[in-house]
């Protein structure tokens, strides 16, 4: 269970409070409702790069990170295609750095010329390393256009490719921050070792008077149904052939995503699961496979990866998926399976309350589904899933013509 | 109210640090227990901690297989039976292989600490290495190796290793052949002489009411002897290489990886602490010296670091990187001009007082859940260090001079001394 308390502020930023005396450390979680999904089809990557920008000195203070250095604080952030999530942490004594920081930079940014020349390099140099100078690092810029054929989220974060990061221009980066940056599309939580009436006074103070802006109205293309089987076949320079197939499931609210989750991890969560256990161990077919979903906001991937051991032909692989897949949709999962996971859930909810930050960021997401307690009622949702219910919803999703198959073979003779 | 957003809020330093000290008890089988009794979940982290047997040039992969192992069968269960188990009641069971030990840990809540305990007894006291899992595993890691030999950074962190501490654990590099060499007997003996009471540390970590440390002590004490082989954790020499520059060339690669460094004094030297210091100056935080060069100013990469890797016979110090192909020398150059100029000039009051108070905070922020606690506790217990060692340690962050952290530099950072290592293009 994990307790807060909420406000709201004139201008429109939520703000909640999460009370924890067990530590002296404090944290100050900014979510931004703004992702890759938000980007000009023109412009991809324009949110994680901006994310770079954020870093780089706010109207009244030239430098973001060494103020906060000097009161013993560190502070990360990252871009999905639907949000963006800047954090500190921080001895709580020096809070008040931190409200000072974060509400300067959504008052307003300094737009130095140096810094986006600088972060455009450094964008790209990450475009390199995460996803060119990687064997199978390009899997997803190849997958999701697959997949989606009409929402944005047929590009990665890092964008579609490195010349939309190589143009970005100044005019760009002031209009994404005065179309995003704002209190209303903001969501902050403080937690840790501090008091909800301090918070208030201190987000009053320097929160309280920042414009509350525009409010962004998203309306992003939703992606059709999928009633077509897809296939890709890439070769490349990797040492083992790799499947991917990516099914669409339904979107971060639909009832369906607690089912979709224990359905992934009777799957593949663990040593236990039938992946591992009848494609690994018994069946001897792949080094490593793996299920997961996206747990996108919007219409999600249900994604299957495997690489095949070196004597097992890509037919035989793709097949063997399909029979555990027919499997889980033909035959009712045992009782103590479902127990199992089930179980699961309930510890990885009790031991992710060991962590400050990971509370925080938690709370900030599900507020942004619409109410911060939902993080509370979790365990609950995944206790009212069934085996009925997982196998109804295993036949819904994986039918070929909902199926995006990329093939990655390794080119031999390197 | 108007406010001056130009202006800092007032701010205060870290001044203390308060530490967890653990509970000891020694059963009678010779295995040390420490407990670490804090939080309010009903949880416990129990680690089962084994010091590594001696390198052998023969078999080098005996330590990590018999580790990775230890999950896939005892003489009463099967891997998948273990699996099961300890899924079912919701815990979580790692293996971990280190330079100098190897782990078992356990998370699980309390109420199921019954059912899950017995399995690692099980297979702490029978592990049997079933010849069928043992080629599934041979098989499967030879894959996923040619998998990270592919990828530019490991292979500069392996060709370093191997430079600085030649054929031992800890410069061990293996290739798909070495599993070759791995066999159930020889595993079988392994696992006999490492596994066993009085090689063995075990540390909890949660909330622990007494009757689960009776649980977790009867368990391991009275069924859990000694056996007739003697464990050897004592180690050969290390040499480091003679070479220091090592060039492995990628034609096709978009990003050069560098690795570079020289051995140093490890956590048990009284200068350790004022070295990491200098440390975290040079490439130890966001806003280090290397960061800032060579990332922030010159934009030639994602991200720049460096280290201070204490072993139990070795220390490092290194830098590493990935920067674009093309700016790769010229990285090499800044990173030089850095180390030199710690060396030539002193160290910016101004700058050397926000890396205290960074490294305080940091360490304050470190100290997170009972969990951080014991893995504090673990750096100090197996360096041979009390908890003084903290005492000496936020000592040298709040004073060390920048005279001393020049004598330092020049001290150990003799960069004609360093091993340096490209992967790519250069």
């Amino acid at each position: 269970m994990v307790k807060f308390n909420r406000f709201t502020l004139d201008n429109g930023l939520r703000v909640i409070v999460h009370e924890d005396n067990t530590t002296p450390m404090a944290v100050l979680n900014i979510l931004y409702d703004v992702g890759a999904r938000d980007e000009n089809p023109e412009q991809t990557g324009f949110a994680h790069l901006f994310e770079h920008l954020m870093f780089g000195g706010s109207v009244n203070i030239p430098s973001y990170d060494e103020p906060l250095q000097r009161v013993g604080g560190e502070n990360n952030a990252f871009t999905s295609n639907d949000i963006t999530n800047y954090y500190i942490t921080l001895p709580s004594v020096n809070i008040e750095t931190a409200f000072w920081l974060e509400s300067d930079r959504m008052l307003s940014l300094a737009f130095s010329k140096k810094s986006l020349e600088v972060q455009r390099n450094v964008v790209i140099e990450e475009f390199k390393q995460r996803y060119l100078n990687q064997p199978y690092g390009d899997v997803w810029l190849k997958l999701r256009p697959m997949v989606y054929k009409k929402h944005p989220y047929q590009w990665a974060t890092i964008g579609k490719e490195i010349k939309h990061i190589e143009d970005a221009k100044i005019e760009d980066v002031k209009a994404f921050f005065k179309k995003h940056y704002n209190p209303q599309n903001a969501i902050m939580v403080v937690g840790g070792d501090i008091k909800t009436e301090a918070v208030k006074e201190l987000a009053e103070k320097w929160f309280g008077p920042i414009p509350a802006g525009e409010k962004y109205h998203r309306n992003l293309p939703q992606e059709p149904e999928q009633h077509e089987e897809r296939r890709e076949t890439v070769t490349a320079k990797v040492p083992l052939n790799d499947v991917y197939i990516a099914f669409q499931m339904g979107d971060r609210l639909d009832e369906s995503y607690y089912v979709a989750e224990l359905l992934s991890d009777i799957l593949s969560r663990g040593n236990s699961s039938r992946l591992y256990r009848g494609l690994v161990k018994e069946k001897q077919i792949f080094s490593e496979v793996h299920a997961y979903m996206t747990g996108s906001l919007d219409t999600g991937m249900f994604v299957f990866e495997g690489k095949p051991l070196e004597n097992i032909s890509i037919e035989t692989a793709e097949a063997a998926i399909w029979d555990e897949l027919e499997k889980i949709k033909t035959i009712d999962i045992p009782v103590d399976e479902l127990t199992k996971v089930q179980n699961k859930t309930e510890s990885t909810m009790i031991f992710s309350e060991m962590s400050l930050l990971d509370k925080a960021m938690n709370l900030a997401q599900f507020e942004l589904l619409g109410d911060a307690d939902l993080l509370n009622r979790e365990t609950e949702k995944y206790l009212e899933v069934t085996s009925a219910k997982i196998k109804a919803l295993a036949n819904k999703l994986f039918r070929k013509d909902n199926s995006s198959t990329l093939i990655y073979l390794a080119e031999k003779a390197v | 109210m108007t406010i001056n957003r130009k202006q800092a809020p007032e701010s205060k330093g870290v001044d203390n640090i308060n530490l967890l000290r653990p509970a000891h008890q020694k059963l009678e089988n010779g295995c040390n227990i420490f407990c670490f009794n804090s939080g309010d979940q009903e949880l416990v982290r129990i680690e089962w901690i084994f010091a590594n047997q001696r390198f052998n040039t023969e078999k080098p992969l005996l330590n990590v297989a018999v580790n990775t192992m230890l999950t896939e069968g005892t003489g009463k269960l099967t891997a998948a039976q273990i699996a099961d188990k300890v899924d079912f009641y919701g815990a979580f069971l790692q293996v971990d292989y280190g330079y100098d030990h190897s782990h078992v840990t356990l998370f699980s809540l309390n109420k199921h600490l019954q059912h899950t305990l017995p399995v690692i007894k099980d297979i702490l006291t029978d592990s049997i290495f079933p010849e069928n899992e043992l080629e599934t595993y041979i098989r499967n890691q030879q894959q996923k190796l040619q998998v990270s030999l592919q990828k530019n950074d490991i292979l500069a962190r392996r060709a370093f290793n191997r430079a600085l501490y030649g054929d031992t654990l800890y410069g061990l590099a293996a290739d798909t052949d070495m599993y070759k060499t791995l066999h159930r007997n020889d595993m079988l003996v392994h696992f006999k002489q490492m596994y066993q009471p009085s090689n063995c540390t075990i540390i909890i970590a949660g909330k622990i009411e007494p009757e689960i440390l009776d649980l977790i002590s009867n368990t391991f004490d009275k069924d859990w002897a000694n056996s007739d082989q003697k464990s050897d954790a004592t180690q050969p020499e290390i040499k480091p290489a003679a070479e220091h520059f090592y060039f492995t060339e990628k034609p096709d690669a978009l990003q050069s990886a560098i690795r570079m460094g020289l051995p140093v004094i490890n956590r048990t030297h009284p200068d350790f602490p004022a070295l990491q210091v200098l440390n975290t100056v040079l490439g130890g935080y966001f806003g280090s010296r290397l960061m800032a060069n060579i990332r922030e100013d010159k934009g030639y990469t994602y991200g720049i670091g460096s280290g201070i890797s204490s072993l139990k016979h070795a220390g490092a110090m290194f830098i590493a990187t990935e920067v674009g192909a093309d700016v790769c020398k010229a990285a090499v150059t800044e990173i030089e001009k850095e180390i030199s100029l710690l060396k030539s000039e002193l160290i910016p009051e101004d700058e050397l007082s926000l890396v205290r108070n960074y490294m305080m905070g940091s360490l304050l922020g470190s100290l997170e859940n009972v969990f951080s606690h014991a893995d504090k506790f673990k750096n100090l217990y197996f360096a041979g260090l009390d908890y003084d060692y903290y005492d000496r340690y936020v000592d040298a962050v709040k004073t060390v001079t920048a005279i001393r952290l020049k004598e330092l530099a020049n001290e150990y950072l003799n960069f004609d001394k360093f091993y340096k290592v490209i992967v790519g293009k250069y």
